[in-house]
């Protein structure tokens, strides 16, 4: 045990001495990226490589260096696995796609403090708003799709739906917001899961009297969309590419939003909402943009879902995807963009990866497919919830805040303190 | 409309049972609110549960032969009995396990803690009965059947037909919310638990074990939710582990629309929601020419409702409104 520590703080000295750190950082991200090029068909490759950025990112070095490792193992060595390993550009455009989602949904219960149970919603509204337009569902109640468009718009008309996904989202998360003002913690959490039971009975019920939604069926086929003339072909890497993009800006996003008048206006009103109404906190208009721009992150990566997975239906939005999202952000730590990212790659890999390796290890030695591993979903999510709680509110990766030197307030440089115990929890 | 009219009372009749259904379980939300501010999200998990132990106790009896022979209700009063044990001890486990190392914590930590646990044992109880009856579907063996009704006043005909399971359970709900309410008000345990939902720390000082009374409010709670499990499962003779979740959200607020915390709005909160809701999924069709069908739609009515509550009454029928101390 004193030898595995002494190992461990030997590596953590290899990547933070400014000696070593370049050439440690530089070989393990060769040897990921090799790992992944050459064994493309486990699961530990994948998780090898994202491990490599953590520790990389973390490392003394350059940011620019920092940039670079993460970018090559991601554009290149991922790409080149795909090309043998069919399920890694699906698998790495649903990491993406979570990474996104658990930033999104970290907005809302990280930042602002509002449990949200039904942010699935808006995922399904920017998924169904870009499936009814670009397959023939729109056909089915405009005339003028179906004199003009039988089967949907497909190709460049993608970027244009961005704008409009991000919109229906963002009027959703109004729409749930308006009632919800007044409510306390817990009876918001209750509303907010009624509203994705809402949208998911009315996404399948809305067949009639106008064909809008397809029904319990759902929608398929949708087309491919054209990235930069393109076709998005299936396994392609064009999907995993716009998905890569969108969870960076997702991240990006979130670190100016955090630090932003309206980040802080969050945190107030997280901490102490009669206080920070004092302040001269709007908390009406900061709870409505705490849903609505949630909300927006949601729709838009609802719409690249609809894209990877070529059919939509109601079952897809239901309220265990609210809760696998909700026990990504538990994991990782709340509020903390680190930890959101770290804890919905590691949901997503056990989900799609890892539970898949142990379903077909056990298939084989004779469990019955009624007990398949794949749908202990639930259960899992279930546990992390429980365990995290009582063992560790804060998350694998608590998040920090930036400590201000009072004394020196002429140049206010933000360094990573110790962790607040659970911040986001702690009201 | 006289023929949308004659069906009337029936609906009002289905409405009534599954009220009562609501009003037990609705007791169970509003016990632990009462006690400890919190929403047991569980309890949905803890009433399914109680609805497997009654299939797996007459799985037994029938197994033994006993079914057959003994009296109905004799085997009934059993199988709630069984169900209301493993559903408290349930309760009891729940609390101690995932609830108790959070007391003091941010209100949001139990509540997550809870969902948690209510996600563990929906899969827990799909798992088991998958290995052990190797499918999660099941059918209740038929205990109870034969139906009264309809009658007749003078010439008037009265078209309403009860099944007796149906008249079963609004009697049990009866006699378990009239004891209830008899515990709480009138024993020193239940003057105890009342002293404890008031102010903690007092009720601690005055030699309560705070300990002991919340976790026989949940032992309570579970129980009730456990014998409405069983009671369901008697009546609708097919249970699955997902009968919890819905039917959970509806005794939750039919216990906000009573007011949470208060024992006699949890019942009036689950009939009226029961009647109500039985009501629109029998003439929502009708009202707007089909286009909306009642019941697909029935599922969503009591969220609509509840956010209604939320947002005109929050402190619901009987709760008391209260303003948050700085």
């Amino acid at each position: 045990m004193t030898q595995l520590r002494k190992l461990y703080s030997q590596l953590v000295g290899l990547f933070q001495s400014r000696r070593t750190a370049p050439a440690a950082s530089i070989l393990l991200t060769v040897l990921t990226g090799l790992m992944q090029v050459l064994v493309p068909q486990s699961g530990f490759s994948i998780l090898f490589t994202l491990v490599a950025i953590y520790v990389v990112a973390h490392a003394n070095v350059h940011t620019v260096t920092k940039v670079v490792l993460a970018v090559i193992p991601l554009l290149v060595a991922v790409p080149i696995a795909g090309r043998d390993n069919f399920a890694l550009m699906p698998l790495m455009v649903q990491l993406c796609i979570y990474v996104a989602l658990a930033l999104g949904l970290n907005l809302v219960v990280g930042f602002a403090g509002l449990l949200d149970l039904g942010y699935i919603a808006f995922f399904a509204g920017g998924a169904y708003v870009y499936a009814i337009f670009a397959s023939g569902q729109a056909a089915k109640f405009l005339p003028w799709f179906a004199e003009h468009a039988p089967t949907g718009l497909g190709g460049w008309w993608f970027w244009a739906a961005i704008p409009i996904a991000l919109a229906v989202a963002a009027l959703l998360g109004i729409a749930l917001g308006l009632p919800v003002l007044r409510m306390r913690g817990d009876y918001l959490a209750i509303v907010t899961l009624g509203f994705g039971e809402v949208i998911q009975v009315i996404s399948r019920n809305l067949d009639h009297p106008l064909n809008i939604t397809g029904g319990a069926p759902g929608i398929a086929p949708i087309k491919y969309p054209f990235f930069f003339g393109i076709p998005a072909e299936y396994n392609g890497i064009a999907v995993y590419m716009v998905a890569l993009v969108f969870a960076t800006l997702t991240a990006m996003a979130m670190m100016r939003l955090e630090q932003s008048r309206l980040g802080r206006a969050w945190a107030a009103m997280r901490e102490d909402d009669i206080a920070a109404r004092a302040m001269g906190v709007p908390l009406v208009k900061m709870k409505l943009m705490a849903f609505a721009t949630g909300a927006s992150f949601s729709g838009a990566m609802g719409m690249l879902f609809a894209v990877k997975q070529q059919f939509i239906n109601p079952d897809t939005f239901g309220f265990m995807e609210s809760i696998g999202i909700l026990s990504m952000i538990i994991l990782g730590g709340l509020g903390s963009i680190r930890g959101v990212i770290v804890g919905a790659a590691a949901v997503t890999l056990l989900r799609f990866q890892f539970l898949r390796d142990l379903s077909d290890l056990f298939a084989g030695a004779g469990l019955p497919p009624a007990l398949d591993i794949t749908k202990y979903q639930p259960l899992i999510f279930g546990l992390i919830l429980i365990v995290m709680m009582i063992y560790r509110k804060e998350g694998l990766v608590p998040a920090t805040r930036p400590q201000i030197d009072v004394d020196n307030l002429g140049a206010p440089v933000p360094k990573p303190a110790s962790s607040t115990q659970g911040k986001a929890l702690g009201q | 409309m006289p023929e949308a009219l004659s069906i009337l009372p029936q609906v009002i009749v289905d409405g009534l049972v599954v009220g009562f259904l609501y009003a037990v379980v609705a007791l169970g939300y509003t016990m632990v609110y009462g006690v400890l501010e919190f929403i047991n999200f569980a309890h949905s998990e803890i009433f399914m549960f109680g609805a497997f132990a009654a299939f797996e106790m007459l799985m037994l009896l029938q197994g033994a032969g006993f079914l057959a022979t003994l009296p109905p209700l004799i085997a009934l009063v059993a199988t709630v009995i069984v169900a209301m044990a493993v559903s408290g001890g349930l309760g009891w486990t729940v609390e101690r396990i995932a609830y108790r190392p959070l007391r003091g914590a941010p209100r949001l930590v139990p509540l997550i803690s809870a969902i948690g646990v209510s996600f563990f044992l929906q899969d827990f109880a799909r798992v088991i009965w998958t290995a052990a009856r190797g499918n999660y579907q099941l059918t209740v063996p038929n205990l109870i059947s034969g139906t009264i009704g309809p009658w007749k006043i003078g010439s008037l005909p009265i078209n309403v037909m009860i099944p007796i399971s149906a008249l079963i359970i609004m009697v049990a709900s009866v006699l378990m919310m009239v004891g209830l309410i008899w515990f709480v008000n009138r024993t020193k345990v239940g003057k105890a638990m009342r002293a404890v939902a008031q102010d903690r720390p007092t009720a601690s000082l005055m030699g309560i074990n705070v300990n002991k009374i919340i976790s026989l409010t949940f032992i309570l709670g579970g129980g009730l939710g456990g014998a409405a499990g069983a009671l369901f499962a008697v009546r609708y003779g097919a249970i699955n582990p997902y009968i919890g979740f819905i039917l959970g959200m509806k005794a939750f607020t039919a216990a906000v629309f009573g007011g949470i915390g208060s024992l006699a709005g949890a019942v009036v909160g689950g009939l009226s929601l029961g009647v109500l809701e039985a009501i629109v999924t029998a003439y929502l069709g009708p009202l707007t020419g089909d286009i909306l069908k009642g019941p697909e739609y029935k599922d969503i009515f009591a969220f609509v409702i509840l956010i209604l509550i939320l947002v005109l009454k929050p402190a619901g029928l009987f709760g008391k409104a209260t303003s948050e101390k700085v």
